[in-house]
């Protein structure tokens, strides 16, 4: 018998996991997203009638959160990106010994459950938290304004609870810059700010590409930040399709939603990554 | 301050110039005149402040005190971009994410030059790398991103263009090549380079001038056959070559002369090539300015007697003798082998002798051994 290779055996497991708990239930979700109720049967009974419209009909129906989901992870994205570019530059390049500590405390939120963070933002955004209070003594809100449930509150809990995930792929490609490079530009004629344009950011493209990508993915299809910190009217494509799944028992809206959210993230993220021009960089 | 680039042209000038790190001072008041048109080494063991007075120059570090300007124009507190100054770097820096068409354009682009193409093509046909064009950095190797190096900085034209260890990174064999070429393109050119190394042998086989420095300050500055042949402290003698430094003393004159004593024998020294202040003094003498002859040959110059072969080692051009001389010190003669005699054995006794001309004398209260330590292929990166 032929020997096979090593590195095809280190692949069993992996494969198998993903064979077993990835593709088998995407393969019985997309069995379930055409299916129509079971005619004078129970509530949750459905069979296969391979009715595609079951798409369309989802898809009108929720065509607002859908295009909410979009825009809060896009601002969310855009937020972490301004937020985490200089403080990954910060830590990659003024951090000296406190390198490793900075690090350390970007991930240091894991330590919390998820949960619990997000009902901290509700707490931090509430009546009597310090913000609210702080913002109206200033008058930069009014009495009456409120921020927790709201898209102000889902967006902020995003930005918040998605920063590492943009943070640590930007400080990776931050640090590998040669800080010499940068001295070279400042020789030859540039200044801080083109240097930055010229220089700094072409060479960290690699990092604000997978930084916006593992924002912005996860961003798309949560549910939580809407959840807790949000109100009906704030509710995005992931709230649709866990009460759809858990409340009304519609599995195949549930299912035909999560797929076709699954093609707009894809097609999206071509899209960007084709532009972005990733490949061109080292 | 201005945002302003500076067109000026003209001498170098450095001023009282300091620069501190906390306690730790890495250049102490220097001063110094680089003329427009050399080719000028900063020459000195790793940590002796040049590379922080290249960088001083460049404008990416700021002198704590001092001033730098360049014709009739203080440069001292411009930015590095403002400043018509070019830096090939120690590893070069080349951008990664550019094409080295680009990486050569950079300057150029940035000053809004018109004529991008042809300069940059020009400075390719200077380095001989046109082929080279469209690849990026990494595609390149060592010597061929050292040049690139110095196209990127030379297409800008600079009134000053700075080498910081330019060929450090190269095998001895493209070094040599390398000095060559830079050597060459200076002349074809005309800019005023400023080297930094601290590899004596590539700074005189480059540089009009040289400034020999140590713990932050100028030895001594001067043509390399200046800084060789008469060296003023025991560490340009010890650091540039080998020299054998003996302790004696000044006991009269003759003429244009000094007489020493060098352990019991008398020995002249010309005056103007005395450096030391009062009767202690170490008599220098470079190993290959000595003459080894049996005790039946006649002699002339500048004799010391009683010397025993210790050791010999033939190396083709020259054989490397050490001598013992009766006051226990050992001294190093390297002679050609280009006069047919059988070279000396060890433990034959032998004399030893040179011209006068060739003596220098340094202060007496010196270190003799300054300069020794410093083994010349340390580490680049230290600094």
């Amino acid at each position: 018998m032929k020997k096979i290779s090593t590195p095809y055996l280190l692949l069993i497991p992996g494969m198998g996991f993903l064979f077993t708990f990835f593709l088998l239930p995407l393969f019985n979700l997309a069995q379930t997203s055409t299916q129509t109720p079971v005619g004078g049967g129970d509530t949750g009974q459905y069979e296969q009638t391979f009715r595609f419209q079951n798409y369309i009909d989802a898809f009108i129906e929720n065509k607002e959160q859908f295009g909410r989901s979009f825009l809060y992870a896009t601002i969310a994205t855009v937020l972490a990106l301004a937020i985490a570019y200089p403080l990954a530059y910060a830590i990659a390049f003024k951090g000296g010994k406190l390198k490793n500590l900075m690090l350390v405390l970007v991930v240091a939120p894991f330590f919390t459950s998820f949960l619990l963070r997000t009902i901290a933002w509700k707490q931090i955004l509430g009546e009597e938290g310090f913000v609210v209070p702080t913002l109206r003594t200033f008058g930069i809100i009014s009495e009456s304004t409120t921020l927790t449930s709201s898209a102000f509150a889902v967006v902020a809990g995003m930005t918040y609870n998605f920063l590492p995930f943009m943070t640590l792929p930007l400080y990776a490609s931050i640090d590998r810059i040669d800080p010499r490079t940068l001295e070279a530009s400042g020789d030859l004629y540039a200044n801080g700010f083109t240097t930055f344009r010229k220089v700094t950011l072409p060479l960290s493209m690699p990092g604000v590409v997978a930084g916006t990508l593992l924002t912005f993915i996860p961003a798309a299809g949560d549910y939580v930040n809407a959840a807790i910190l949000g109100s009906p009217q704030t509710k995005m494509l992931g709230n649709v399709i866990e009460s759809r799944y858990f409340k009304i028992v519609d599995y195949p809206t549930a299912a035909a939603l999560s797929f076709t959210l699954m093609a707009a993230i894809l097609i999206l993220v071509t899209v960007y990554v084709r532009k972005a021009g990733t490949e061109e960089l080292v | 301050m201005s945002e302003k680039a500076i067109s000026a042209r003209g001498d170098l000038k450095l001023s009282n110039v300091t620069k501190s790190y906390g306690d730790f001072t890495a250049v102490n008041d220097l001063s110094l005149v680089i003329p427009e048109g050399s080719f000028f080494a900063l020459l000195g063991p790793s940590g002796c402040g040049k590379t922080t007075t290249l960088r001083m120059i460049a404008g990416l570090e700021e002198p704590t005190k001092g001033s730098i300007s360049l014709g009739a124009t203080d440069i001292t507190d411009t930015k590095p971009y403002q400043r018509p100054i070019n830096t090939v770097f120690q590893n070069y820096a080349l951008f990664p994410h550019l094409t080295i068409f680009e990486n050569i354009a950079f300057g150029l682009r940035r000053r809004g030059i018109k004529d991008v193409d042809s300069a940059v093509n020009k400075a390719l046909d200077l380095v001989e790398l046109p082929h080279l064009a469209q690849r990026k950095p990494t595609q390149l190797s060592g010597g061929q991103q050292q040049r690139i190096a110095l196209a990127r900085a030379i297409v800008n034209r600079p009134a000053l263009l700075l080498l910081d260890e330019p060929l450090g990174a190269l095998d001895l064999k493209l070094r040599r090549q390398m000095q060559i070429e830079l050597k060459w393109i200076q002349k074809e050119v005309g800019l005023t380079f400023v080297h930094v190394t601290h590899d004596q042998e590539e700074a005189m086989t480059m540089a009009d001038t040289i400034a020999v420095m140590n713990e932050g300050e100028i030895e001594q500055m001067g043509s390399p056959a200046d800084l060789y042949d008469n060296p003023e402290t025991a560490f340009v003698a010890n650091f540039l070559g080998q020299s054998n430094l003996i302790k004696g003393t000044v006991t009269g004159n003759d003429g244009a002369n000094q007489v020493i004593d060098l352990f019991g024998q008398k020995i002249s020294l010309q005056k103007n090539r005395s450096h030391a202040v009062d009767n202690s003094i170490y008599a220098g003498i470079r190993p290959e300015k000595f003459r080894i002859s049996r005790l039946e040959t006649a002699t002339s110059g500048n004799v010391l007697t009683g010397g025993k072969v210790e050791d010999v080692s033939y190396i083709g051009v020259s054989t490397q003798y050490q001598v013992m001389m009766p006051w226990g010190q050992e001294l190093m003669v390297f002679e050609q082998n280009d006069d047919g005699v059988a070279p000396f054995s060890v433990g034959e006794s032998v004399n030893i002798s040179w011209e006068p001309i060739f003596t220098f004398g340094l202060r007496g209260d010196e270190d003799a051994e300054a300069g020794t330590e410093v083994n010349p292929d340390e580490d680049l990166d230290e600094e």
